[in-house]
Parts: C-alpha cells; structure tokens; sequence
C-alpha cells in the first residue's frame, strides 16, 4: 500500500528484530507515520490539519477520561459534581476548562480540514473512501459533543437536549415515541444523563477507530497535494518523517499556542452563561442556542417557517438539516470535474467562496435569535447551501475549462523556487 | 441517476426556502415587527475596571474582605452561596482562626440532626462546612420574598453575559421609570412588588435595592462605603467565588505560553532546517 521507492524498516536492534519477527508494529508505524510512508513534497500548511485532529482528540480523550474520575451521572449531582472538580479537584479546573474548549478546537481544525478537502478536491477518486470515512467521523463527532454538552447539566444542556431529542420528534407516527425510547423518558432527566454519559465516553473511541480506518484508506492512494496532480515519481515525494513529522511539530506548536490562549485567559469566551444555571425544567431560557460548531446547522434548521402541504415546517427543517450533512456524503459524484485542486478551476473557485462565506453567515444566524430579519437571512443563505453543492456544482464541473495543470509535482514546486526552463522531466511511476 | 437526484432535491429545498424567504419578506413589509420595552429600553452592562481583569490580573484580597462583609450583611439574608465553603475563605487572606470564627459566628446555622433524640436541629457552621442556606427549601424562599425564589450567588458572575460588571450594573442600576418609556409603553408600568432596573433582562426586578445608602457597611479597612465601592466589592467577591482559581489559572496561562513560543520556534527552526535542501530550486 506505498510506492515502490518507499524506505523499508530494517531494525538494527536486536530487541526490535525480535519484535518485528514476532509482532510487526514498529513496522506498521514506520510505513504509516514515519519514513516509509512517502508524501507529495508541496503539501502547504492546509494539510496539517489532519494531525491536529488527532492531536485534538488525544487532549479530548485524555482529559475526558480524568474529568470522568470526578463525574457523577446523575440528574442531583451532575451539575455539583462538575463544580466541585472545578474548585477543589487538583487541576480540576484546567481539565474541565481543556475539555470544554477542546472540543471547539477540535471542531476548528476538523472544519479546517474539511475546508481544505473540499477545496482541493481530496474527495475525488481516488480518494472517495478517505472522504466518505472522514464524513463518518464528523457526524460521530457531533454526536458525542451533542451528549457532552448535556453532561453538566446546566440550562443549555438541558433545553439543548431537549430540542435536539425533539427533532426525531418531528417525524410522522413513530417521531414521539422515538423521541421518549432517546430520552428514556418524556422529557431529559436521569435516564437520559445516564446513557449520553455512557455513549459519551464510549464514542471517542469509535471515532478513534475510524481514523484508524480513514489512515489506512488514505495511505492506499497515499495523500494528495494542492495542485491536485498525482505522483509520478521518487522526485515528487519526501518521507513522512522526518518532513512532515517536523512541519506538523511546529503545526503542533501554533495549535497549542491558540488552544492555550483561549484556555487560560478566556475560557468561557466560547460558553454560553446559562449553562452555569443549574438545569430546571420549569424555566425555559430566553434563546436556546447549541455551541457555536452547530450554528449552520442550527440556522438551517429553523429557516424552514412555512409547511409544505401536509409537510409540517418543522419536519422539513430537520430533513433539510440532516441532508445538509449527508449530501456530502455523494461530493464525489456531484463533482465530476476531473481536476482536483480549485486553483485550477476558474468558475468553481468563485463558488466555492462564495460557499464559504455563505457557511460563515449560516454560522452567524444560526447563533442569532430567531427573530426577523435574521431568519429571512437565513432563508437565503440555506437555500445558496443546497444549490451550490447540489445544483451549481454538477453543472460548472461539466461546463468549466480548467486552467493548465504544472505537468508534475516537482514542477510546481521548482516553479515556486525560481527554476521554470523545463529541464525537469517527470520520471513516471513504475 | 446520483446527480439527476440531487438536483431534484436541492431544486425543492432551495425553493421552497426561496418562497418561504418571499413570504416571510412580504410579512416583514407589511406588518413590521414591533418594537418591544426590552429592546428599546434594556442596558448593557457599565464598564467597570476590575484588578482582574486582563491575562495578568489578580485579585484585590482587601476589595475580596470587604466584597465578603457586603455579602454577609446583606445579600446573606436572602441568598445561599452554596458551591463556597468557609474554608475557601483563607484565600481571601483570613488565618485558619479568622475562618473558624467566621464560621462559629455566621448568623445561619447548619441543619444537623440532635445526637440524643435524631430529631432535626442545627448547629454552628465549621470550617469545612458550605455556606448554610438562608431558606429550608424553595418553597419557604418564594414564601418569603414576594413569589421570587433569589438565586444561587456562587455562580452569579459566570451565569450571566458580562458578568462582574452585569452585578455591579445591577446594584446600582435602579432607578424611577423614565417617563419616555411609559409614554411609548403605557402598557409597560413596573407591576406592583417590582423595581424598575434597566439593566436586568425584563427591566422588572422582584428584589428590593439591597444597597441603598452610604455607610450601609462599615469597613475595617477605612475604604468610604459609597453604595458605587459596595457594589464594586461585591460584585469583585462574586466573581472570586465563581472563578476561585482565577489566579492560578492566569499563571499556569503565562508559564504555559512562554514555554510553547520557545517550543514552537524552536519546532520552526528545525522544521526549516530539514526542509533546507527540498525548499530551494535545484
């Protein structure tokens, strides 16, 4: 699953020849993470994202698994129990601070990366199972920060779980008892605190296991690159380590830097104030908003105001908000477009900016009271959502000229440093 | 067949959001939405300079003592303080003695059970003890204040946007309603039990001003208790008790900081370093 000039493990040690005979993992790390694992040389900064991900969910993990020591899942001490890791655990303030906004860093590097493969085009073939694997980690993702929020049992979490239960609510006949089996009761109390407390912990390692997946799926094409073109030869790659292990180190760096910022100097910055109200079911908070990493989807949610025949509204929004992420699911088949990389492609390169700032607004409003005008705003931002991936997108991938692709790797990246006499023939890929 | 698919769908979302967008403008225009009291006449927080505030701030431990004695002399009587424990107190700088009397002499004991008989009583508050609560039960704190049960302080100044300077605003934000308002809101006069506080969501507050007049504490420290210093001490001593570790995490914060941006040159002179003969042309 490499390329044939791939540096092969040859331990040295006898401990690790005894290992490798035995049980060869030193040997699957070198070829997945080190030097046998051979990568395009022009990766820019956009492709650090990947290991940040995994970064973000160590922290998660880690600090999830100490906060857990101190946690009680239940609706009467839930809330305390979190306090009072919070003042009189040691540290307890930092894992619980690390933990909260982790999971927002963890969804700023994940949209990144997200960002990056849909801007380059790390969806099309060959690669559709790294995307459609990556698209499975995102949703269980959402879910576990879904249940996670619920934990302290503040007022957010509380109508939070109440709204997002409410959703399956929406659907016809079977909608209301689907809701109460979720909740395991009719609305969020103890059952439910116990069962996203248990899913909670356990989901973070389904996650890991499907990066395990989406690395294994990736190394068998081996990573793309921003001009799209794939590898011809030894010229056009470096190996992983130490190239990438060392830019990814100082990518590591610039992470932690920002993490830590927010973390030691605002950490309630991204927090909503309600969720430091204990929950009580008998006092319905002014606006209840998710965390910001659901506000697009939120938004798109609640654009929906008017029935369509028998369709209630609020059916559509929740069709229209779990199709918004599924859609993704078929990019690779709506893009037919045979270039990779949106530097070369002219038309879709408008759109896709234009996407991006419609996301960003959706974000906006999704965090806005639903009130007028934001939810006329949101009308249109939602329906520019579903047009561009699903309308606009098939049709330029048709209809566009692309601009000239370098003929190779090396090329583009010799072009950038000042050599462009087309000395560099591509040696093909045996 | 995919792409045949998908255009049928995104053709009927985009649409119909389309027409929902035209409906609801078409309503926008002919009824625009009316204004509300809250909209036109709720205030945000003043601005007040805290010594915490900012990545390096600390806080005041003789702002903290008198923030506390306001506490205890006034928001006490109506309300619990319940994640804060005398113990916690040293941080204010009081020796382990101070808080033992502090305790002993807080004038709301703690529910205990009579050691002879197993009926209910109470006994003097110790150190490791919570702040006892000045009600048994919701009930009897709703009963006591005019229907409004008064919240939980230790939280306070997390529990609302702005927090510190919201409680500050709060304290000293009552006032006469403007008669502006009533005139644009006749409908809008505070109800009878209330009082009239811009500054809280609704305008309309259930709890009388607590602090009222000058030298409504007296100070050890010499500090003149204007209502304007009671309710910046105060509001300083709120937000110690939500955030106790405020200190330690602002240093923790630096230390931290200073350590990733050597770690993180030196991370980028080494990433340079191993780049050096890829990143030139050849």
């Amino acid at each position: 699953m490499s390329f044939p000039w791939a540096e092969q493990y040859t331990p040295k040690n006898p401990v690790m020849v005894w290992i490798d005979d035995k049980l060869p993992l030193p040997r699957l790390a070198y070829n997945a993470v080190g030097a046998g694992y051979p990568v395009p040389r022009n990766l820019n900064y956009f492709w650090n994202f990947g290991v940040l991900a995994g970064l973000a969910l160590m922290i998660q993990i880690v600090t999830g698994v100490i906060m857990a020591m101190h946690y009680g899942a239940n609706d009467l001490v839930a809330f305390s129990t979190v306090e009072q890791t919070m003042r009189d655990v040691n540290a307890g303030w930092l894992m619980r601070y690390a933990h909260a906004n982790g999971a927002s860093f963890f969804f700023i590097v994940v949209y990144l990366h997200i960002f990056r493969g849909l801007y380059f085009g790390s969806y099309k073939a060959p690669r559709e199972m790294v995307w459609l694997l990556g698209l499975v980690i995102f949703l269980l993702m959402m879910a576990t920060a879904f249940m996670g929020y619920v934990l302290p049992w503040g007022q957010m979490s509380y109508w939070g779980a109440k709204v997002i239960t409410g959703l399956f609510g929406a659907i016809p006949v079977v909608g209301e008892p689907i809701q109460t089996w979720l909740l395991g009761g009719f609305a969020p109390g103890n059952a439910s605190l116990n069962r996203f407390f248990s899913l909670h912990f356990l989901l973070p390692f389904v996650i890991a296991g499907v990066i395990i997946l989406h690395i294994w799926a990736l190394h068998i094409p081996g990573s793309s690159n921003p001009t799209g073109v794939e590898v011809k030869g030894p010229q056009d790659t470096v190996p992983f380590h130490p190239y990438y292990t060392a830019k990814d180190g100082f990518g590591a760096g610039v992470f932690l830097i920002a993490f830590c910022a927010l973390l030691f100097f605002a950490p309630n910055f991204l927090g909503h104030p309600d969720n430091y109200i204990e929950a009580n079911p008998l006092s319905t908070p002014a606006h209840i908003v998710p965390e910001w990493y659901f506000w697009p989807f939120y938004a798109i949610l609640r654009a929906f105001t008017v029935d369509f025949f028998f369709v209630p509204a609020k059916l559509l929004g929740v069709l229209a908000m779990f199709a918004s992420i599924l859609l993704l699911f078929f990019l690779p088949w709506l893009d037919t477009s045979p270039v990779r990389s949106g530097k070369y492609r002219p038309t879709f390169n408008k759109f896709f900016w234009i996407l991006v700032i419609d996301v960003l607004i959706l974000g906006w409003l999704g965090g806005a009271p639903a009130e007028e005008p934001f939810v006329m705003m949101s009308q249109v931002a939602a329906a520019y959502y579903f047009a561009h991936f699903l309308i606009i997108l098939p049709l330029i991938s048709r209809s566009e000229k692309p601009l000239p692709l370098p003929g190779s790797i090396t090329e583009a990246v010799l072009a950038k440093y000042g050599k462009t006499d087309g000395a560099t023939v591509a040696v093909p890929a045996e | 067949m995919v792409r045949i698919g998908a255009f049928l769908v995104g053709l009927f979302f985009a649409g119909w959001l389309f027409i929902s967008f035209l409906i609801g403008a078409v309503a926008y225009v002919s009824e625009p939405p009316v204004p509300t009291v809250e909209k036109a006449f709720h205030e945000l927080p003043k601005h007040v300079a805290y010594s915490f505030d900012g990545p390096l701030g600390h806080y005041d431990k003789q702002q903290l003592q008198r923030g506390f004695q306001v506490f205890k002399e006034v928001c006490s009587a109506c309300h619990s303080l319940k994640f804060v424990a005398f113990r916690d107190l040293e941080a204010l700088g009081y020796n382990e003695a101070e808080v033992k009397a502090i305790a002993k002499q807080w004038a709301i004991k703690t529910p205990s059970v009579d050691p002879a008989t197993g009926e209910a009583s109470t006994r003097e508050p110790v150190p490791s003890d919570y702040f006892p609560k000045p009600f048994a039960n919701n009930v009897a704190a709703a009963a006591a204040n005019n229907n409004a049960i008064p919240p939980d302080l230790s939280l306070m100044t997390k529990a609302r946007h702005h927090g510190s300077a919201y409680v500050y605003s709060l304290l000293t934000g009552y006032q006469a309603q403007p008669a502006e308002l009533l005139k644009e809101f006749p409908d809008a006069k505070t109800p009878e039990g209330l009082h009239y506080n811009p500054y809280f969501a609704n305008l309309n507050l259930a709890m009388a001003p607590p602090l009222t007049a000058e030298g409504q504490v007296t100070y050890g420290d010499g500090t003149k208790p204007t209502v304007d210093q009671m309710a910046q001490d105060v509001s300083a001593f709120l937000t110690w008790t939500a955030e106790p570790k405020l200190e330690n995490r602002h240093r923790a914060g630096l230390a931290t900081l200073i350590f990733l941006l050597i770690a993180t040159g030196l991370a980028y002179m080494s990433y340079q370093n191993i780049w050096a003969d890829k990143k030139k042309a050849a």
